[in-house]
């Protein structure tokens, strides 16, 4: 057992499924020497050798283009997309032809591969280097979304990622990739992608996050004088809506929170699925806070758009009052 | 300081049986001996006889939309008759010959154009990659499906196939600037037929030629007569050997016509003139290669009457395989989507013909599902 922040924890889990799984290879820009602008492959290319963690030219579209080539090659490639805000040219690649290849070649060719973007707001980078794209992707058939909120769950959601025979977007927050440790097994385990964490149990009100959000719902719960529960989604696709119906047939409320913005973000699936399973058991309308709907401001206002501990709490209460 | 040169490079061209019958026997002696010659020649005429075989289909409404490969046969089969059987090929929609010859079945690709996606499975041993439809994705395939086979310890090559408006793509020149710098043996064939749908190669590149393209990532490039299948296969020959001796890519530009319409769903009138479409009719592979083979008294007309009667036998045989292919059950679709499929997508799946999109039956109260049921009944009667 380690003390661990979430670079390390997905640093480590690289390396222990490199050791065991051979097909496992790295690329991306700047990962090898310089070990990913984020550090989190630091050391990889020096242990793994330059065959398995490799520098790439510039070319978001063609890392993921190779890496569908590799994965239908029997590989199992693991790209770096630096930041989400350069995920754009390699929309076509992976929406075309990763999340399709298993459908239209009805399983002659599959694209086994697991796609590392750092993703959202929160830690000052410039302009194109705060998004919050996962709707995009949860909205393309083919695909799993995965966000952890935490080192032990990224650890054990990207073994998962690793060992997954179908394409996925792990979404690592930057936000919290050193904001805190906490204790992470070397001891090998997984987590099911599909399968939400209840964070904290409650009985007035469900509280429904992902990512770097979960850490804001937590403070807005401890100031809370209400039972409140919070379920951390963990994946975005294939999401656990039994997770959340059960909870929020229980408490009869629910606040969806999350940094992307409003429209057609994937808090709308939720409230309209908790509309579907829940309707008689609820007590009030599902409340949303998330990203406004305008593009993410540069820093200066960053901290007004992305949703905070004081949003949460205000949804909290408008919830509870209704 | 005098102004110094920091590149130059030329183009060479290679045409050996050109149009009026002329052969350099200096480059095409020897080249393909007289009895792949023949079934070189019989495999063209059987992929230009399913192209009309298709046309038929898709006007008689028993296909969908469909690309004739009309005129580009010799590229796509010098091709293949030059790759190893376990080099991968990785086409885009216009290379049935090379396909064929490779052993691809022909109600595979006849199955792609009628709407089934079974048509794309294709079987594992011809290292071929599905038909490809946004146009200049592949390439970049092919370098990661052979730089796997190498990090598998394989000589395996790539030669993939793109047209002239692909080449004007991101993705063309992404994959090859990877696969030159990260050292990844691939063969670029640039199918230049003069025309995207109606857009002139002239504005997909103002340089004299495609093959330069390929200058620019360092790599080897040719240019070749992609009507003459001596010279696509002595271009490829020479392409291949350089590419699995020296690990690294190589360029080729086969300047070719297609003459028929993009796809069935075109009218190339609306933006060709007859005149330049009459010109290339006399510039065609099959006819060259069946005048030289005449000459040469390895073919004749009883020969010719004796294939066009077999092929057109085959050709009937695959359409009648491909259109006796029992239909994909319904659930088909979900299932393919993920190795195992999400419990909420199994629902969708389960309901499709019951339900709304998505509702799980379970959720709606029995009372709620008795009053959808009188609802269905009385809906029922209002429609009698």
């Amino acid at each position: 057992m380690a003390n661990l922040n979430l670079v390390q924890a997905i640093n480590l889990a690289l390396i222990q499924e490199m050791e065991k799984n051979p097909d496992i290879v790295l690329l991306g820009e700047d990962i090898g020497v310089n070990g990913g602008v984020f550090r989190v492959t630091e050391g990889l290319q020096k242990r793994f050798g330059e065959k398995r963690v490799f520098d790439t030219p510039l070319a978001e579209s063609g890392i993921i283009g190779l890496s569908i080539g590799l994965a239908m090659g029997g590989l199992h490639p693991v790209p770096e997309i630096q930041f989400e805000g350069f995920l754009g040219p390699a929309y076509d690649q992976i929406c075309s032809h990763a999340a399709r290849m298993r459908s239209r070649t009805r399983g002659a060719f599959t694209v086994p591969m697991t796609i590392r973007i750092p993703v959202g707001g929160g830690i000052h980078a410039p302009e194109l280097h705060s998004d919050s794209p996962e709707a995009i992707y949860a909205h393309t058939p083919g695909l799993k979304v995965v966000m952890p909120s935490s080192p032990y769950d990224a650890k054990g959601l990207l073994v998962s990622a690793l060992r997954d025979p179908d394409p996925v977007l792990f979404f690592e927050p930057k936000r919290i990739y050193r904001a805190f440790r906490e204790e992470v097994p070397e001891d090998e385990y997984t987590l099911p992608i599909g399968k939400a964490r209840t964070v904290c149990e409650g009985t007035d009100l469900t509280i429904v996050s992902w990512g770097a959000s979960v850490v804001q719902c937590m403070q807005a719960i401890e100031k809370s004088s209400r039972s409140i529960e919070l379920i951390d989604l963990r994946t975005i696709y294939p999401f656990d809506m039994d997770a959340v119906a059960q909870s929020v047939s229980k408490t009869g409320r629910c606040v969806v929170v999350h940094e992307a913005p409003l429209t057609c973000g994937f808090g709308s699936e939720i409230a309209a699925r908790i509309m579907e399973r829940c309707f008689l058991q609820l007590e009030a309308p599902v409340q949303r806070v998330a990203g406004f709907d305008t593009t993410m401001p540069y820093y200066k206002l960053e901290l007004d758009y992305l949703p905070d501990a004081h949003r949460v709490t205000r949804a909290i209460h408008d919830c509870l009052a209704f | 300081m005098p102004i110094t040169t920091a590149y130059e490079a030329k183009i060479e061209r290679i045409s050996i049986l050109d149009e009026k019958g002329n052969f350099d026997e200096k480059l095409g002696k020897g080249l393909i001996p007289d009895a792949d010659l023949v079934k070189l020649y019989e495999a063209m005429v059987s992929c230009r006889q399913l192209d009309q075989v298709a046309f038929r289909l898709q006007r008689s409404g028993r296909m969908g939309t469909y690309p004739q490969n009309m005129g580009q046969e010799a590229t796509s089969l010098g091709a293949s008759y030059v790759l190893r059987k376990d080099d991968w090929m990785v086409t885009c929609y216009r290379e049935n010959c090379g396909l064929f010859w490779r052993g691809v079945p022909k109600e595979a690709i006849l199955l792609h154009w009628m709407g089934d996606e079974r048509g794309n499975a294709m079987p594992k041993p011809h290292w071929v990659t599905p038909i490809y439809v946004p146009l200049g994705t592949q390439m970049l395939h092919a370098a990661g499906l052979t730089m796997a086979a190498r990090y598998q310890g394989l000589d395996r090559i790539a030669c993939t196939f793109f047209g002239d408006g692909a080449s004007s793509e991101g993705d063309f020149h992404e994959a090859c600037n990877f696969a030159s710098n990260l050292k990844i043996p691939v063969v670029f064939v640039c199918q230049n037929n003069f025309w995207a749908i109606s857009t002139p190669s002239r504005i997909n590149s103002a340089a004299p030629t495609f093959a330069q393209r390929g200058l620019s990532y360092g790599m080897p490039c040719l240019q070749c007569d992609g009507n003459d299948i001596f010279a696509t296969v002595y271009t490829m020959r020479k392409s291949v050997e350089y590419t699995r001796s020296t690990g690294l890519p190589c360029f080729v530009e086969m300047v070719t016509y297609r003459l028929g319409d993009h796809t069935t769903a075109d009218d190339a009138t609306r933006y060709r003139d007859k005149d330049e479409v009459d010109s290339w009719k006399g510039r065609d592979p099959i006819l060259r290669l069946r005048n030289y083979m005449t000459a040469r008294k390895l073919w004749d007309d009883a020969k010719e009457a004796e294939l066009a009667a077999r092929v057109e036998q085959e050709n009937a045989d695959a359409v009648a395989r491909a259109e006796g292919i029992v239909a994909p059950e319904k659930p088909d679709f979900f299932n393919a989507m993920y190795a195992e499929i999400p419990q909420d997508l199994a629902v969708q799946r389960d309901t499709m013909h019951t339900h709304s999109l998505g509702q799980d039956p379970s959720q709606l109260p029995a009372e709620a599902q008795q009053r959808a049921a009188e609802l269905a009944a009385e809906s029922a009667a209002a429609h009698h």
